[in-house]
């Protein structure tokens, strides 16, 4: 250790303050998701609403799933198409342990009941792992993609485990509790899967740390390299990919918890399109990226669903725009300003970030006109709805509204590619000064 | 001290497909002895470096580190026998600062393994050690900066300590000063003298002022086969040797 670094060692707080000091952001996390709920609270009836504590509950297990991703994607650089298998096969892992917890052919608190569904994607990673990892980059992504396509044709084949298309359902309410609470309501699961998303996000986090965590960055970066200091880049990516699958062994336990039944689309590739889409447009190189990516994709998921047949739509438009210029994901835009933060200049981007809103806003209302109209012309006149904006009935058969969205689109379109430009020149500007100050890295 | 040679390579022939490039390499390096692999273009010098270090298997003949015959081993077995190794082309872990690509260095050497209970950052020993190879290296100012943002000649001074860091007692450094500028190859001979002591240096290098300056012995290939094999002052007055490579290069 350099003196410096243990000068500041020796001035640093100890114990409980200082963890807490270093790590706010944890019990910030969860003090959050605890309140949340009760902004939803109908104090008139005494009830949660329902439908924010499955959604803020989906949040979770999804986070966690998607941060189980991660493990293989941003860390060890193993892009999976087919992790929901192991997200799925710990649920019904889960499902049947809760049946039989319920038959009372075996006794294990409701608390850690996770841990099975933990087991079981350990078992099953380290089963699948074992085949995938022989290799890596392009290889290994086409091997998880047949293990996906496998998995989901046993989930419809082999009813004794899977229970065919309806799935096994179960009953989460076994009197088994430590604490005496029966997890009969969504708040008493919204809890549990509060607990068990940040133990298994923490436990996560920490594995990064770990020499094999390192290892794995290691030998995404350059796995050559990683054999000439004694490692078997193979060996790695296996213990990787199997603590990735008990991680996502227990996002797919929450699941089961929270919606008393697993199905096969649990297992089946848009499940592991999920994963990929909120890493991506959270930002894979950042261990809080696909936390904040689950969040937008859950919220459009169940926010947007509500309002539009187009949900999937957006959240692939979504994608893509993110891919194409943000690889980094929202972190890595959040990171691309630290070096101006650093100069304290972040100030001056405020009134060109609005400058930028404007025309970017209203192109994102001209999308959603075209598309909403396409989407009536086809689906909602079927179901003879009538098109809405606020009280105003719209004719979608008319050529005014489609000309507005078009216009909307382009001309914002235009404005908002000269404005970038404006943007861009404001920018450069204060990068070149944080570069000229040592504020870059 | 027993007299087994750190490497000896006896008869070693490597083909790509229908090509010869080793054609019957005999060498024995004892233990100590810095070594420098000269040769002109298309030797084969990388090849046979990666022959020893397994990157690739040998066509025929036996290669053995300390006694040790390393035919069928994988890089990483050939590796834990105590053989470590850099590239003719830089080759680093361009995403992990310089202090962890130092500590991936470390790992396996302490005996860290696939751990995933030791928490690195409670690792005292390990990090100190870490943190006095980086000072060795000049790099302490560079520590928290991702190595694939440092210089060409910091990311190759680097690669030399990721190279060394474990204590392997056979290093091979596949032409450590390319493309360095006349200071930089100056620290650069001092540090792989220095991190070399007490241990078998195997190096193919181009700079005949490094060669010179840092060899006990100097091995000549000159289209996959051994010319000579002797004390740099030999060398120099070696008529073949003059003929197929230092003459060429005075022409």
């Amino acid at each position: 250790m350099s003196a410096d670094a243990t000068q500041r060692a020796a001035l640093a707080p100890t114990g409980l303050v200082a963890v807490t000091r270093r790590h706010w952001i944890w019990p910030a996390g969860v003090l959050v998701a605890l309140l949340l709920p009760w902004l939803f609270f109908d104090w008139s009836t005494h009830r949660h609403s329902g439908f924010v504590l499955t959604m803020l509950s989906e949040i979770g297990l999804m986070a966690v799933f998607a941060l189980s991703f991660n493990m293989q994607m941003g860390q060890a650089g193993l892009l999976s198409f087919g992790h929901a298998i192991l997200f799925g096969l710990g649920g019904y892992v889960t499902a049947h342990t809760l049946n039989a917890i319920k038959a009372g052919s075996l006794w294990l608190p409701t608390e850690l009941v996770p841990l099975a569904g933990g087991i079981g994607g350990l078992i099953f990673g380290a089963l699948f792992g074992y085949v995938a990892t022989k290799q890596r980059a392009t290889a290994f992504a086409m091997i998880t993609m047949g293990l996906g396509e496998l998995v989901a044709a046993c989930a419809l084949m082999f009813m004794g485990f899977f229970g065919g298309e309806g799935g096994i359902s179960t009953d989460r309410v076994t009197d088994t509790s430590l604490f005496g609470i029966p997890y009969s309501s969504s708040w008493q699961v919204y809890c549990l899967v509060v607990a068990w998303t940040a133990i298994a996000a923490i436990l996560m986090r920490l594995q990064t740390q770990t020499p094999l965590g390192r290892m794995a960055n290691a030998c995404r970066d350059n796995f050559e390299r990683a054999q000439f200091v004694g490692y078997d880049p193979r060996m790695v990516r296996f213990y990787q990919f199997t603590l990735s699958g008990f991680f996502a062994g227990i996002g797919g336990a929450l699941y089961v918890l929270v919606y008393e039944i697993v199905t096969f689309d649990t297992v089946a590739a848009a499940k592991s399109a999920t994963a990929l889409l909120a890493t991506y447009i959270g930002g894979a190189g950042s261990f809080f990226g696909p936390i904040l990516g689950t969040i937008v994709v859950v919220l459009l998921q169940s926010g947007v669903s509500l309002l539009s047949n187009a949900w999937l739509l957006y959240v692939g438009v979504l994608f893509i725009v993110m891919v194409m210029y943000a690889p980094g994901g929202m972190m890595g835009i959040i990171a691309l300003h630290e070096p101006v933060a650093r100069t304290g200049r972040l100030r001056e981007l405020v009134v060109p970030y609005a400058r930028l809103l404007v025309p970017a806003v209203l192109a994102v209302l001209g999308f959603v006109l075209l598309v909403e109209l396409a989407s009536f012309t086809t689906i909602g006149a079927a179901q003879g709805k009538a098109f809405k904006i606020g009280p105003h009935t719209v004719d979608a058969h008319t050529a005014l509204p489609w000309a507005l969205g078009a216009v909307a689109l382009i001309g914002s379109g235009l404005w908002l590619r000269w404005e970038s430009r404006r943007f861009r020149a404001r920018w450069d500007a204060l990068i070149a000064d944080a570069k000229a100050k040592g504020a870059m890295l | 001290m027993s007299d087994v040679p750190a490497i000896s390579l006896s008869g070693v022939h490597k083909s790509f497909g229908r090509t010869q490039i080793i054609r019957g390499v005999d060498l024995d390096i004892p233990r100590g002895q810095r070594h420098a692999l000269i040769g002109p273009n298309g030797a084969g010098k990388t090849t046979l470096f990666n022959l020893i270090s397994g990157r690739f298997s040998a066509t025929s003949g036996t290669i053995a580190l300390n006694g040790k015959s390393i035919d069928g081993l994988a890089a990483h077995e050939i590796n834990r026998l105590g053989l470590s190794r850099s590239f003719q082309i830089t080759s680093i872990f361009p995403r992990l600062t310089v202090f962890e690509n130092i500590r991936c260095g470390l790992l396996w050497a302490r005996g860290y393994r696939y751990s995933f209970w030791h928490l690195l950052g409670g690792q005292r020993a390990l990090n100190e050690e870490a943190d006095r190879l980086i000072e060795r290296l000049n790099l302490q100012g560079r520590r928290n900066v991702p190595a694939g943002l440092l210089s060409y000649a910091e990311q190759r001074a680097l690669e030399i300590g990721i190279t060394v860091a474990g204590g392997a007692d056979i290093i091979l450094l596949d032409e450590p000063t390319a493309g360095m500028s006349h200071s930089e190859t100056e620290y650069a001979v001092a540090l792989i003298r220095a991190v070399s002591e007490g241990k078998t240096l195997l190096m193919v290098e181009h700079d005949m002022s490094v060669v010179f300056g840092l060899a006990d012995v100097i091995t000549v290939l000159v289209y996959g086969e051994v010319i000579a094999s002797d004390a740099p002052a030999r060398i120099r007055g070696n008529k073949a040797v003059q003929e197929a490579y230092l003459g060429t290069e005075a022409a």
